[in-house]
């Protein structure tokens, strides 16, 4: 006897019809500012330093094709846009599908949509204020906005958490999590400052941030990523992030656009890399050729729209917004 | 020593943690965009009963705990062991009171019981769902009481005490729900 397989999506039509509806909102909001919507590649040859992050492996077999030579499926269209953006593009947006291995569980699947944007002239202040916008106006039927906080990284984690992020000290952190709020970590103990932060965030921190949209700024200059860095004491990165009822929904930056750093950022993360153990990827040197030849002075931001849609929705998890999630895919 | 990495972790399965077996309950990856990736799980201590929460650094491994389920017959209670034995093998096995533990109450000779193992010895002792138990005694049986309202505590062949209605008379055999210790009815011949 044949026994039919699970086929079915799992999420419903109204989901469905909210997504579409999601996606023309944001369409129409960026035409209205004369952003471009642009296209870039999914498959290159280099990939994301970043040792948080982990990029599925393809190869390429036929005409040109150069032997042992992997391509990445891209965990965000960030350096391609870059280069656009060198090339004289001006603000341009992107709704793409991106790739992260080792990502699943409730808030996460291995392959999700992302809506990333660059903006010329602006700086992450500025594009915090656009998001706001731009979220306040794609939510407006469907889940108004009604409260908006600022904070700085610091001040999170003094008034959530009662502790400096920028001076605690790793057995500072961990006495904290243990003590206070019981959580006991396994595995840390050679981790560095930055994964007792992060516990702290996501097991502390988040669970009660409450409802509402909430802007995070100035992160330590060890968690910048791609973002410049201010001088001061602590110095701090021009980074922020979007959190909405709770939930991580976007990552911004005023960009890097000094080469000679983003490729010591980039040797950093590939040493880091080589240490536990993880794939040494190609450092993209075309990202590095548009640096040189200049980016312009520009902010980007990276979205989830699965978790938007997940939140407007009111699901409880991702899989109940992509049609086939990626264990029925 | 098999192990298992975060990845494999899921509801149900079987690890050892501060040197105890344990099973996972419940497994959640979190992880920030830009940051350390962490599995935080709930999981049951299988010797206290106990759940704790922990989280792991994912891509951490741990050993796995040699722990199985298998179906044993009850035989008897020596005073210090309860016996039972796989009725395919005629292999034995003793639980101590502390891995009898509750179940105690609803052990009944000759039953059938799931007895989970750890490294070969008895760690804990689940009963049937349903057993069939004699009462021994209880207030004189009320005739033509169905309202089913009231009820009356029924001492039960094993000692278990469970609240059965007012018709119910000594000798009386009775079907009985282990997981909330309620009368279901009479046993049928």
């Amino acid at each position: 006897m044949e026994v039919d397989s699970d086929w079915r999506p799992t999420a419903s039509l109204d989901v469905l019809k909210l997504r579409a509806s999601l996606l023309a909102r944001v369409r129409a909001f960026f035409a209205r500012l004369d952003v471009l919507e642009v296209d870039t590649p999914v498959l290159s040859r280099a990939a994301s330093t970043d040792p948080a992050l982990s990029s599925f492996k393809t190869y390429y077999h036929g005409p040109g094709a150069v032997k042992e030579e992997p391509r990445y499926l891209h965990t965000s269209p960030e350096f391609p846009m870059k280069r656009l953006l060198a090339a004289g593009s001006g603000s341009i947006y992107q709704i793409c599908k991106v790739f992260r291995d080792g990502e699943s569980g409730a808030r996460h699947n291995p392959e999700f949509t992302l809506l990333e944007w660059y903006r010329t002239g602006f700086d992450h202040l500025d594009l915090m204020d656009e998001v706001e916008r731009l979220l306040k106006d794609v939510l407006a039927d469907v889940m108004p906005i009604d409260s908006v906080q600022h904070w700085s990284y610091r001040e999170l984690f003094v008034e959530i958490a009662g502790i400096d992020p920028f001076t605690a000290t790793v057995t500072e952190l961990g006495m904290l999590l243990q003590s206070t709020y019981g959580v006991t970590a396994v595995g840390l103990a050679n981790a560095d400052i930055d994964a007792w932060l992060d516990l702290l965030m996501t097991h502390v921190i988040e669970p009660r941030l409450g409802n509402g949209l909430m802007f995070v700024r100035d992160y330590p200059a060890s968690q910048a990523a791609l973002a410049r860095l201010r001088p001061g004491s602590p110095p701090v990165a021009s980074r922020f992030e979007v959190y909405l009822n709770g939930v991580e929904l976007a990552n911004g930056f005023h960009e890097l656009a000094d080469a000679l750093e983003q490729r010591q950022r980039f040797d950093i993360e590939l040493e880091q890399r080589r240490d536990r153990g993880d794939e040494v990827v190609r450092t993209d040197e075309n990202l590095l050729s548009a640096l040189r030849a200049g980016l312009p002075n520009c902010a980007g931001v990276a979205l989830g729209l699965d978790r938007l849609l997940m939140l407007a929705s009111g699901s409880k998890c991702l899989q109940d917004v992509i049609v086939f999630p990626f264990d029925s895919a | 020593m098999a192990s298992y990495s975060t990845n494999e972790f899921k509801g149900g399965l079987k690890i050892m943690l501060d040197g105890d077996p344990c099973a996972i309950i419940e497994n959640e990856f979190v992880k920030p965009g830009k940051g350390q990736a962490f599995n935080r799980v709930k999981i049951r201590n299988l010797k206290t009963g106990r759940v704790i929460e922990r989280t792991f650094k994912s891509g951490e491994s741990v050993d796995a705990a040699d722990v199985m389920d298998v179906d044993l017959q009850y035989l008897y209670n020596d005073g210090e062991f309860w016996h039972f034995m796989d009725p395919n093998t005629y292999e034995q096995q003793a639980a101590s009171a502390d891995a009898v533990a509750d179940a105690v109450k609803w052990l009944k000779e000759q039953d059938m019981c799931e007895v989970t193992l750890w490294n070969g010895t008895p760690l804990a002792v689940t009963p049937p769902n349903f057993v069939m138990l004699t009462v021994t005694d209880t207030d004189p049986g009320v005739r033509g009481d169905t309202s089913g309202g009231g009820g009356k505590p029924a001492t039960l062949e094993t000692g278990a005490v469970v609240r059965v209605p007012l018709f119910i008379d000594v000798g009386e055999t009775l079907k009985i729900d282990t997981r909330t210790g309620e009368y279901v009815g009479r046993a049928k011949e």
